[in-house]
């Protein structure tokens, strides 16, 4: 089991990591989505499936499309600009902001008393269940986020339609 | 449940089979034998499927058109041999789509050009694990069933996007663009026409909801869901929404040569080619799959007496049937354009989706209404769907008049 | 109402499917080759050389080797060669014969004027197509043996054009036969009055009867 986890979160990791390092903005794109990929799979591991397929539906499927949108309508050229070194001082001061919020990442997470039962098979939540956990305790939340995407929707509408009302059809 | 069913011998003849084949390999290996046989099983079926599919095809357009499809290809070592009404012609296919050159542009990006096609036929053949082929044939019985199934088919999108992007061919990023515009906008309305069947099924394993539609009334109308209004009405969705998500006739501008040379494809030959050409029909194959699933009751028989044809005969029948019916619309049907194509889904297919998705609420809710009421039932239902149906087909084609062919014979 | 368009469409080609099993006119496909269309008459393709019999079709040949359509053809595609001696030919005239007679159908356009100039009706417009071979330059220089023809094959592929220039070539004979004599009938009148100066008569027009009528048509 624990070999499975340490293949996933290297694969999560290390897709994340290449795809920073890399100039070619397209390949970082794509290993960002090799790595949302990836923690589906981790997700399918501790045995969420819902979440797992929601995951992918949703990153890989629609928010990767989003990306890859943005990055092809506004892409200048096609060389990758090198990043150069600027100073001393630039450097050590990103050392020091990425440490720092790493470190303070970190110790929230060790320090937070984390349930760990190894031997026991945790029980499996069906889709049934999480529906009517949904509907009952959890509606409130369900609730604002369906406004929240209702008023994104509503927004991006507005936003790509610039027909006058007086404007006539188009062509049939 | 269907007890005549369950220990036919016939039905049960393919997991005997594989139970004994796994007893036959060594056991620590048993698992993956397991596993295995379900893999091969599936890629060698529905390949061949793949295969016939295309002669099919080809020949009932044909037909369709007044004309005989391909009939010349027969068996190679007999020169004035049987043409076997050119069923080899899809060998024949294959060994040209192997040999011809693989040309890779210099400029195209080796690594997401080589990708792109492998993806594409791999999150294809990934929707096939959720299919319940018969009553205990299905790969993997997953309690999401149907969310992993349209988590696959959007991974799709994304291979798409790439063997656009990576031909570094203006044309063929802007016809990956386009594609991708329509696969997106019609995911909505394939998404929204299968929730009412979640909603009246309570359930989103595909095995579950076969087993919903399992009962007769009379003894011989099946419970199919097709056989509701608001089913009716979904599967109808659901038939438009899957042309348009496996790029296929009449929504075929991607990869129609008349557009943009072939689209996304244009930089690709050979071998990659018919790799997209074979994720398309596995894609669609897939999605009637799943429509036969959802609506058409999947293995379910039509009539109690004629379950002694094995339920895995019965799902494919429905399957060719749906087939057939996507092959004559393609015979039928003129190509949408980019604006008429995603208006249809936006303006209509939407809206309609929604208000089928209150009709099947309303089914739900008023499941206790017997007797003459069921009569009131079925009409308001109907009423519910079939209404804004003509009131908003009357409004978007209203600034439109009907065309007025002035040469064509009627 | 929306929707009823498509199904009428959907009707209109299930029909075309059910009819191609049984109505030949829902199935217009010809196998070619084992099913021909068959041709117009006025289709045409490249020349060919009309001779009278089969039996000899060198001794035949109605050209006489005036080389006019060699000069009229627009990309000059046919090559003639005059024989050194003359033979009887069809009408029993002697004349002069083609030698070398080469038509290259790579070059012909099939424009029908060596057919329209020749006064002989010798080159007329075959309807074969199926003359591909494998060799570009030999296999598609035809020569004067595989240009011949006889005039029953003619009469098969143009049968109006074939029964109207035989009609004419042998009214034409016959009018030719029919002077002969009369001239044949002079002269012997002429040779039994011994005395008196007669004038020699006429020369035997050069040309054959064949050539009096002209250019064909």
């Amino acid at each position: 089991m624990t070999l499975a986890l340490f293949i996933l979160a290297l694969l999560i990791l290390g897709s994340a990591a290449v795809a920073m390092a890399l100039r070619n903005l397209i390949y970082s794109a794509l290993l960002l989505i090799g790595s949302w990929a990836g923690i589906a799979a981790f997700y399918l591991w501790a045995g969420a499936e819902f979440v797992a397929f929601a995951q992918v539906l949703i990153y890989v499927g629609a928010i990767s499309m989003v990306v890859l949108f943005a990055v092809l309508l506004t892409k200048q050229g096609h060389a990758p600009e090198p990043v150069e070194f600027t100073s001393l001082s630039r450097f050590i001061t990103g050392l020091i902001a990425g440490g720092g919020v790493a470190g303070v990442l970190l110790g929230a997470i060790l320090g937070m008393p984390l349930d760990v039962r190894t031997a026991q098979a945790a029980p499996s939540l069906t889709v049934k269940e999480l529906g009517a956990r949904l509907m009952g305790p959890h509606t409130a939340s369900l609730l604002v986020i369906g406004l929240l995407l209702t008023v994104a929707l509503l927004g991006a509408v507005l936003l790509a339609s610039d027909k006058r009302p007086d404007q006539p059809e188009d062509a049939p | 449940m269907n007890a005549p069913g369950t220990d036919y011998y016939l039905e049960r003849a393919p997991l005997v089979l594989r139970d004994a084949i796994v007893q036959w390999s060594p056991v620590p290996a048993q698992w993956l034998v397991h596993q295995l046989i379900t893999i091969v099983a599936i890629l060698a079926v529905f390949g061949t499927f793949f295969a016939f599919t295309t002669i099919a095809e080809r020949k009932l357009l044909g037909r369709l058109q007044n004309r005989l499809g391909p009939n010349r290809s027969g068996l190679p070592w007999w020169k004035k041999g049987p043409k076997l009404w050119g069923l080899t012609q899809p060998f024949a296919d294959a060994v040209k789509t192997l040999t011809k050159e693989d040309i890779v542009p210099a400029a195209a990006d080796k690594l997401l050009h080589f990708l792109a096609p492998v993806l594409v036929v791999t999150f294809s053949l990934l929707t096939f694990a959720v299919l319940p082929f018969g009553r205990n044939l299905i790969p993997v019985d997953l309690d999401a069933a149907l969310l992993y199934f349209f988590a696959a088919g959007a991974a799709t999108e994304l291979a798409i996007f790439m063997a656009g992007w990576a031909s570094r061919n203006k044309y063929s990023l802007l016809a990956a663009m386009r594609a991708l515009a329509q696969v997106i906008s019609y995911e909505l309305p394939l998404l929204l026409s299968v929730v009412p069947v979640v909603l009246i099924a309570g359930t989103l394993s595909t095995q579950d909801i076969v087993l919903h539609q399992g009962h007769w009334t009379f003894g011989f109308l099946p419970h199919w869901f097709v056989f509701t209004p608001w089913g009716a009405a979904g599967f109808v969705i659901f038939l438009v929404s899957a042309l348009a998500e496996s790029n296929r006739s009449p929504f075929d501008l991607p990869e129609a040569e008349s557009e943009l040379i072939a689209g996304h494809l244009t930089e690709y030959s050979g071998f990659k080619y018919a790799l997209f050409f074979m994720s398309e029909y596995f894609g669609l194959t897939a999605l009637s799959g799943l429509g036969v699933t959802l609506f058409l009751g999947g293995w379910q028989a039509p009539c109690p007496f004629l379950q002694f044809i094995p339920s895995y005969l019965w799902f494919m029948f429905k399957l060719v049937g749906m087939l057939v019916f996507f092959i004559w619309v393609r015979g039928t049907l003129l190509r949408l354009r980019i604006d008429q194509l995603t208006r249809l889904s936006w303006q209509f297919l939407v809206p309609l989706a929604l208000i089928n998705l209150g009709n099947a609420a309303f089914w739900a809710l008023t499941a206790g209404w017997t007797g003459p009421l069921q009569l009131v039932r079925w009409g308001v239902s109907l009423a519910i769907i079939v209404v804004p149906f003509v009131l908003i087909g009357r409004r978007l084609s209203g600034t439109r008049a009907p065309r007025i062919y002035r040469y064509a014979a009627s | 109402m929306l929707g009823t368009g498509i199904i009428k469409g959907l009707l209109v080609t299930a029909k075309n499917f059910a009819g191609s099993y049984h109505d030949p006119k829902r199935l217009v496909t010809v196998q070619y080759p084992e099913e021909r269309t068959k041709l117009p008459e006025n289709y045409r393709n490249f020349p060919f050389l009309v001779t009278e019999n089969a039996t000899d079709p060198m001794g035949t040949l109605r050209c006489v080797a005036c080389q006019i359509c060699e000069k009229e053809c627009p990309p000059q595609c046919i090559y003639i060669e005059k024989s050194k001696d003359k033979k009887p030919d069809a009408a029993g005239k002697p004349q002069l014969y083609p030698a070398v007679f080469a038509i290259d159908i790579a070059v012909c356009m099939s424009c029908q004027i060596c057919v329209e100039v020749c006064p002989f009706d010798a080159i007329k417009m075959d309807q074969v197509f199926e003359i591909a071979t494998t060799n570009r330059f030999a296999g598609l220089l035809l020569n004067r043996e595989q240009l011949a023809k006889p005039n029953s094959y003619f009469h098969q592929i143009h049968p109006t054009d074939a029964a109207e220039i035989d009609a004419r070539l042998a009214a034409e004979r016959t009018a030719a036969e029919e002077k002969a004599r009369a001239m044949a009938a002079t002269k012997a009148a002429a040779a039994a009055k011994p005395a008196s100066p007669v004038a020699k008569p006429q020369d035997e027009p050069r040309r054959s009867p064949q050539g009096e009528g002209g250019p064909a048509a």
